[in-house]
Formats: C-alpha cells, structure tokens, sequence
C-alpha cells in the first residue's frame, strides 16, 4: 500500500498577526521510488511549503509524511535539497563544498576525495574543482549544489526552482545535465517549478497545483520516451500535455 | 574617458567628480587625504605661530614633533607603549575569551538570547568609569584593576555586536547544511562560525578601538606607569605638549591594530567581499 513518499491529508496553517492563513490544505500525495515528480502552479499555492515540510525545515499542521515508511520529523541527509536562492558555502571551495556532506558523516578524506571528483566530472566541472563560489555563474553553482546535494547519497532529491534565476539558454542546458544525472543516479527527485516546459521535459509525472488554499488539483503522466533532447519539445505528445495543463490552470 | 577629455573638453562633457558614488583615481584619493591633514596643520600653524592662542594651550606643531621624537628615543617611554599595550591587549583578550562564545549563544539559540540579551542591554548602559572605585575594591590597585576596566568596557557591547553578527549568517545557509545532516553542534562548528568569521573581525576591530579609549580611563587613578598616567602627570605641569603627544601615540597605536585586522580579514577571508 505505502509508497516510497507519503503524504497524508498534509495540511498547514500559518498564524501572523492572530489571523490563521490556510497554505496548504489536504495535501494527498504519493511518490515512488526512483520517480521524477514536478510539482507545477501558480506563485504562492504552496510548493515550496511541501518541499520544506518534506525535508523536515518545516512542520505540517495536520496530516503525516513518510519517506521510506519513516515519519519525517525535522531534516535529514536522506533528503538532500537545492534551494533556489544560491546557497554554496562561499568558504569553500567547489570540491570541498561537494564533500560537505561526507565530512559531516565522518568519512575519511581520500575516499571523500574521490567521490567528490566523481561528482565534479557530473557536472562538468572539472577545471573548477579548485575555485570559491563567488568565481562561478549563476549555472555553475548551481551545478556544484545539485553535486553537494547527490554526493551526501540522499534517498530524495528536493529541488526548489533551482532554475529560476538562470537565463533562458542556461536553464535548457542544465534542465539536459539534470535528466542526464538523474538517469545515471535514479535517485527519487521531487522538483518544483512554475515553468511548465520545464516540468514536462524533465519529468515522468506532474502535479499541478491551485492557491486558496494550496491544494492538488490534478495529477497528469508524461508520456514521452525516456531518450529526451531538444526536439522532444516539439512532439505533439509534448504540445498536447502542455496545452491541458494550461487549460487546467486557467480553469482554476 | 576622463583622461582623454582632460586637455580638451575640460568646460564641457567632463563628468564631475562630485557626482554621486563616482570612483576617482587613487593618485586623486591620497591628494585630497594628504591636503586633509595639511588644513588641519595650517590652522593650528595660524594659531599658535599668529599668536591667537597662548602657547601653554596650544603648542607649536614643531614643539610637539620634537617632544614626540624626544619621547620615542627614550627606552622609558617604550616601557610606558608596553604596559599600555599589554594592558589593552589583557582586557580585549579576556572579553573575547567570555564574550564571543556568548555572542554566539545568544545569536544561535532563542533561549540563549533570552539568557543573555537583556541583561547585557542593561549593564552596557551602565558608565564602565563608574565602576572605577569599585573595580579599586575587588581588584585593588594592581594590573588586574586595569585590565578589569578595559574588559568592563569592551565586554558587554561585544557580545551583544557578536550576536547581532550570528543573527546575519544567511538561514539559507544553515537550512543547506540542515538537509545535508548536520547535527546542531557541526552547525554552530561547521557553518554559523565559519560565515560570521569575517563579521566577527570587523568587530574585533571596532571594540579594539573602543579598549584604546578606555585605556585612558584605566590609568586615570593609582597608576605610576603607562600612556594615560603620562597624559595625566603632564596636565599636572602643564606641559601641553607631553598631552598632544600621548594623545597621538594612543591614537597611531589604535590606528596601527586597526590596519592588521584589516588586513588580516582581507587575507584570511577573501570570499567574504
Ligand atoms: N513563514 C510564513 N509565514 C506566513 N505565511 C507564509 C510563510 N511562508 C509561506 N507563507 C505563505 O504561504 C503561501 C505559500 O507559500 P509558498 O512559498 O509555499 O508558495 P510557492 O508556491 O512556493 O510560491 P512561489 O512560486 O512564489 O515560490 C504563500 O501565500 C505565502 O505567503
Ligand atoms: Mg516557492
């Protein structure tokens, strides 16, 4: 019966200035191991409220979340995120911040070492290996907190429009070295975002979303060959699931 | 553009060098620093040369250079530089060796701030000269006086700065290092120390400062040694110069561990710009 991820009648109330808001309300939701979930909608229906009450930053008001048959309680290393804001350790260096993560489990250096560099050939980063965030891009960084993310072995990947504030090429070429990771890692991602090609070219499954109070509104298949490239954007599988999930949104 | 523009256009299409946030060059920069400090002689040139005020009040520059050279050549006065200095660095240590850590606390936690925030707010605005005659109790009249003062001074105001500081570190941060399984004390170890590490020089530096001033208030009373009791026994014979000059020395010294932080921020924390 229990998937991989569960969420049951997850609901979340936030109280400001004694006025209670509903962001969230009756949130039901299953995902399966090794599944790429969108989750898509319109801005502040509460995306971002699920992905952090999935990592355990925050806590539902109601309802319960299980990752693995395991109650989520606060965060975890079994649930890596990538926030949309730039969050690399600007102390750090691209490598030594892809190691973060096993330096806290205690994982001696040269083994460290080597599955950083591992990641590092990923995300094709090798020339920078030795650089501090602030000598990278906007996509680098990215690239490198996707790696830090994945190298901790997390059992979900939670990803927060980690897209959002690149340019359009940018977002295209890393959308292409994401699916690319997830094929080889088939890690569990959930990943958030409000671009709607966006969500189709990268997952298997979307749900979509309406505010007031946030909600589920439909869940939809993707369709399409799991061999992806540019040209996928055109096939008419791709156009018609687009224009439902338009037409769905516009009707909420 | 500015150079090509200087021979010819110098009346119009030349930008100003008032303008709002316009970098100028750094030639330009140490002119105008240099012709700041050359104002500051010709007044006191103008007065103290043009007979406007007594020379018992205001000395000569010339007078003050040479007691300033006087004064830097005799090994006495070094071991005054040197007792000063060991007392300013003796109660600066002492209030980072307490104070960071409680900074830290009170910034990380809630309950910390709860447990330590208020009562500082309370006792900073407490005068740390106040406390004088009663630091001559606990304490007497030894070193331990002194420096206790300049800790009074400098401790409460520095972990309350320093938790202001802890308060800054990006939560984005701390979130991310959350999600990659850090325990709470790796957060305050790997992440919240790390981040506020050049926030915390910057304020190292600023109470540095503030322990130069309180030095002076330290040797005020029954104390027969140091840059302050040199201030205090000149204005007893009124040798104003004497005053100028100890006045600058606490000022060059201040100055001079003001830069090395600077520094050594720059140094040390590169990324941090
Ligand atoms: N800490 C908070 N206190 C009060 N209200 C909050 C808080 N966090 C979020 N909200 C509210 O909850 C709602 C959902 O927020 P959330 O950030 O999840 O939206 P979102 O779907 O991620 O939006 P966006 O696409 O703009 O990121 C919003 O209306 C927001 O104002
Ligand atoms: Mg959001």
């Amino acid at each position: 019966m229990s998937s991989f991820i569960e969420l049951n009648e997850v609901g979340k109330q936030y109280v400001v200035k004694k006025q209670t808001f509903k962001a969230l309300s009756d949130v039901q939701l299953s995902i399966e191991e090794g599944q790429f979930v969108s989750v898509v909608g319109p801005s502040g229906c509460g995306k971002s409220t699920i992905l952090r009450i999935l990592a355990g930053l925050e806590e539902a008001t109601t309802g319960e979340v299980l990752v693995d048959g395991v109650p989520v309680t606060g965060p975890g290393a079994d649930r890596g995120m990538v926030f949309q804001t730039y969050t690399l350790f600007p102390w750090l260096s691209v490598r030594e911040n892809i190691q973060f993560g096993l330096k806290l489990k205690g994982i001696p250096l040269t083994i460290r070492r080597k599955m950083a560099d591992r990641f590092i050939e990923l995300i094709k980063l090798e020339k920078f290996a030795n650089a501090f965030p602030n000598q990278l891009s906007g996509g680098m960084k990215q690239r490198v907190a996707i790696a830090r993310a994945l190298a901790a072995n997390p059992k979900v990947l939670l990803m927060d429009e980690p897209f959002g504030a690149l340019d359009a090429q940018t977002k295209m070429d890393m959308q292409e070295m994401l699916r690319d990771i997830w094929r080889a890692e088939q890690t569990t991602v959930v990943f958030i975002t409000h671009d709607i090609d966006e969500a189709i070219y990268l997952s298997q499954r979307i749900v979509l979303m309406a505010a007031g109070p946030g909600r589920i509104i439909g869940e939809y298949e993707v369709d399409l060959p799991s061999e992806r490239d540019l040209l996928t954007r055109e096939l008419p599988a791709f156009l018609n699931l687009k224009r439902e999930l338009i037409q769905r949104l516009k009707h909420d | 553009m500015a150079n090509e523009s200087t021979t010819k256009a110098t009346k119009h299409g030349r930008r100003s060098v008032w303008q709002v946030l316009r970098p100028i060059s750094t030639s330009l920069y140490v002119m105008m620093a240099l012709a700041s400090f050359m104002i500051v002689l010709v007044v006191w040139s103008l007065l103290s040369y043009g007979g406007f005020v007594e020379q018992i009040f205001l000395p000569p520059p010339i007078e003050v250079a040479k007691q300033f050279f006087t004064n830097i050549t005799s090994a006495e006065y070094w071991e005054h530089i040197g007792i000063s200095v060991f007392r300013v660095f003796g109660g600066f240590m002492l209030a980072c060796l307490i104070g960071i850590p409680l900074g830290i606390l009170a910034g990380t936690f809630k309950i910390g701030e709860a447990l330590v925030e208020p009562q500082m707010e309370f006792i900073r605005y407490m005068p740390a000269v106040a406390f004088i005659p009663l630091v001559m109790v606990w304490a007497g009249i030894g070193e331990w006086a002194k420096i206790l003062i300049i800790f009074i001074g400098c401790f409460f105001q520095l972990v309350l700065m320093v938790a202001v500081d802890t308060r800054r570190v990006s939560h984005d941060l701390i979130q991310a290092a959350m999600t990659l399984g850090a325990t709470r004390w790796q957060l305050i170890e790997s992440v919240i120390f790390q981040a506020l590490r050049p926030h915390l020089m910057n304020t190292l530096r600023l109470i540095l400062g503030w322990a130069w001033t309180y030095l002076v208030v330290a040797e005020l009373v029954a104390v027969n040694s140091g840059l302050g009791y040199q201030i205090m026994k000149a204005q007893r014979f009124l040798n104003t110069s004497e005053i100028f000059v100890g006045i600058l020395v606490i000022g060059l010294l201040g100055l001079i561990c003001d830069r090395i932080f600077a520094y050594l921020n720059k140094r040390f924390f590169p990324w941090a710009s």
